[in-house]
């Protein structure tokens, strides 16, 4: 760029600089615009919010920091952050580990990569309701077909969307069958790896598992973290899959939409965009609902600087590669 | 990674037929071993839609046992479920959302990532982290406010929440087609200046012929994303009974009709088969487009 701008004979530089800032301008007038709009105004207006009491038909009202002193008298907040953190933690190692495993498998195999590989990857296209009712089907207790399964081996098969200690491993049972995407990076990741490197590790006697150990592991760290960060944001949101278990479990999704019952059973499914979306806009107490929204932006702009950071490492070890 | 961009994982890369060492049977049993647990993990992923279809072709009474095959195959549950759930409606709904919002989203990101990709201008640097912020944050996290917004507007309860922002930003479609508009050499950009071509005539003639498999595979994630979405149009339209999309309605269905597995099962499988039909029509573009998700964050 800048040397075609400094081929141009000199008199017509400030001109051209002009219209080169219009074009820049032009091409990203609708983002800013939908920028300012979608993330940047109400960003702040949640921030304000969060100090108000507000239903959404008053106007709002200033009420200090009482949201955020009542979200440590709140026994339902605790139980939404417990839960989100059981995701954060299980869902992350659950995903990463099992994504890491199916692509290892399939960068090994010789012949049927393509049809295997599709199976794998298919469902992470479903719609997160329909994989949700896939598996509320498949794992139902009374008749189901994991049941019929483990009857065959006399095991009786648990409760799970019905019980508050399965239902959370029965939605990252979901979240596993649909991680196909992160699978297929990984994928890619592992048939990068420079064949040299495993020939070098061969003559030095390693076999297969020390070849993955401490070749194939090593080389993908970076994508394995992109693997675990992406989890972490995924965990932090899981909202559709925990609303639809939660009003198929009690069987009590209603006409409006869904269930009045979020949390079923126990509250065991009621993660922290759950709450909040019950606190906003099931009980309009909106103030409430901002400051939770607060507590999650900024626990999801800590992950995100994470990420960043790691991208700006990984394009300035590959100079000249496409990276931030 | 750049090597991985020209050449995704579609053809993996055929190892060079090593002269056949006659090796012990031990690897050969390896071999077995490997395709062995691969297909066994290729036939997990399938299973659970296998049941389901099953399961929609039951008859009521069968639908309710537990009987894994259909004792007579009812593939009328498919015709009949339409006369259960006013679906048409909502399928239209739902391509009404994705088709205005993918439509939208290649109008405002095309330009955008090609000023962050192709352009030098000063705090581009810090306009990428802004568009990667926008991507990582909880929609949840901005419901309040634009809820608000929207409700003010007397929009709520209608689709155009969710279209409008499509038009003017989506930092995710941004992101992808920037990571693809890089692999394309800066020095087709100069060309195309040198020879006289405006900014706008650049992106036009030059960028947007090229990148055109990664436009294809932005379009493809934008269409299935919302096609799949739930939260944004519960928010919006939950109230309101016509307005609701495909993904919507299916929650609901099972509660409604939670004694009919068939046809609850019927509508889950028509939900999932517009995915498996664009995949199987463009699998080289969902492939590379997830490839580079990955490849840079």
């Amino acid at each position: 760029m800048t040397a075609s701008v400094g081929a141009r004979p000199a008199p017509r530089r400030g001109r051209a600089r002009a219209r080169h800032r219009l074009a820049v301008l032009g091409f990203l007038a609708p983002a800013i615009i939908g920028f300012v709009l979608f993330f940047g105004y109400p960003l702040v207006t949640t921030v304000v919010f969060s100090f108000t009491k507000y239903d959404l038909i008053n106007p709002p009202e200033f009420n200090g920091l009482a949201n955020y002193e009542f979200m440590f008298k709140d026994p339902l907040l605790t139980k939404a952050i417990a839960n989100t953190l059981w995701f954060v933690v299980v869902l992350t190692i659950a995903r990463t580990v099992f994504a890491l495993g199916v692509a290892s498998v399939i960068a090994r195999l010789k012949s049927g990569v393509g049809l295997i590989r599709t199976l794998c990857y298919l469902p992470s296209l479903a719609p997160p309701v329909a994989a949700t009712l896939v598996f509320f089907m498949v794992l139902r207790p009374n008749g189901g077909p994991v049941d019929s399964v483990l009857g065959w081996f006399g095991v009786d098969s648990p409760l799970w969307f019905s019980d508050p200690a399965w239902a959370k491993p029965g939605i990252t049972a979901i979240m596993l069958w649909i991680s196909g995407d992160l699978m297929i990076i990984i994928l890619a990741a592992i048939l990068d790896v420079p064949q040299e490197q495993y020939e070098a590790a061969e003559l030095d006697g390693a076999g297969p598992i020390r070849r993955w150990w401490h070749v194939t592991l090593p080389t993908i760290s970076p994508v394995l973290l992109f693997g675990v960060v992406n989890s972490v944001i995924l965990a932090l949101q899981l909202f559709t899959q925990a609303v639809v278990a939660g009003s198929a479990g009690s069987g009590a999704a209603d006409a409006t939409g869904s269930t009045k019952y979020l949390g079923f059973p126990d509250n065991s499914t009621l993660t922290f965009p759950v709450y909040l979306y019950t606190q906003g806009f099931r009980y309009f107490d909106m103030g409430y609902a901002a400051a939770m929204a607060t507590v999650l932006f900024v626990i999801s702009f800590a992950v995100t600087i994470v990420l960043v950071q790691r991208m700006r490492k990984n394009s300035s070890a590959e100079e000249g590669g496409p990276g931030a | 990674m750049t090597a991985t961009l020209t050449k995704p994982p579609v053809d993996v890369p055929a190892e060079p037929e090593r002269p056949r060492r006659r090796r012990s049977t031990g690897s050969f049993l390896n071999w077995v071993a490997t395709h062995a647990i691969g297909l066994a993990l290729g036939l997990m992923f399938a299973t659970p839609v296998v049941f389901v279809f099953l399961t929609a072709v039951m008859s009521d009474d069968q639908a309710f046992t537990s009987n894994l095959w259909p004792a007579e195959w009812h593939w009328e549950n498919f015709v009949e479920v339409f006369d259960k759930a006013p679906l048409l409606r909502y399928l239209v709904n739902s391509l009404t959302y994705s088709l205005l919002a993918t439509a939208g989203m290649l109008i405002s990101s095309i330009p955008a990532a090609y000023a962050l990709a192709k352009l030098q201008w000063r705090g581009r640097n810090l306009a990428f982290l802004l568009v990667i912020g926008a991507m990582m944050l909880p929609p949840q996290v901005v419901a309040v406010p634009l809820y608000d917004t929207w409700s003010s507007l007397g929009l709520t309860g209608t689709l155009w929440p969710l279209i409008v922002p499509y038009f003017l930003f989506d930092a995710f479609s941004i992101f992808l087609l920037r990571q693809f508009m890089l692999t394309i050499p800066q020095s087709y950009v100069d060309a195309a200046r040198v020879d006289g071509c405006s900014e706008f005539q650049a992106l036009v003639r030059i960028i947007v012929p090229m990148a055109k498999p990664g436009i294809a595979a932005t379009a493809l994630f934008c269409f299935l994303f919302t096609w799949n979405d739930y939260f944004g149009p519960l928010l919006y339209t939950g109230e309101v009974k016509d307005q609701w999309t495909l993904s919507l309605a299916l929650a609901t269905f099972k509660g409604m009709h939670i004694v009919q597995w068939n046809s609850s099962m019927a509508v889950t499988f028509l939900t999932m088969v517009p995915a498996v039909v664009l995949f199987v029509f463009a699998q080289k573009s969902f492939v590379k487009g997830i490839t580079f998700t990955g490849v840079k964050g």
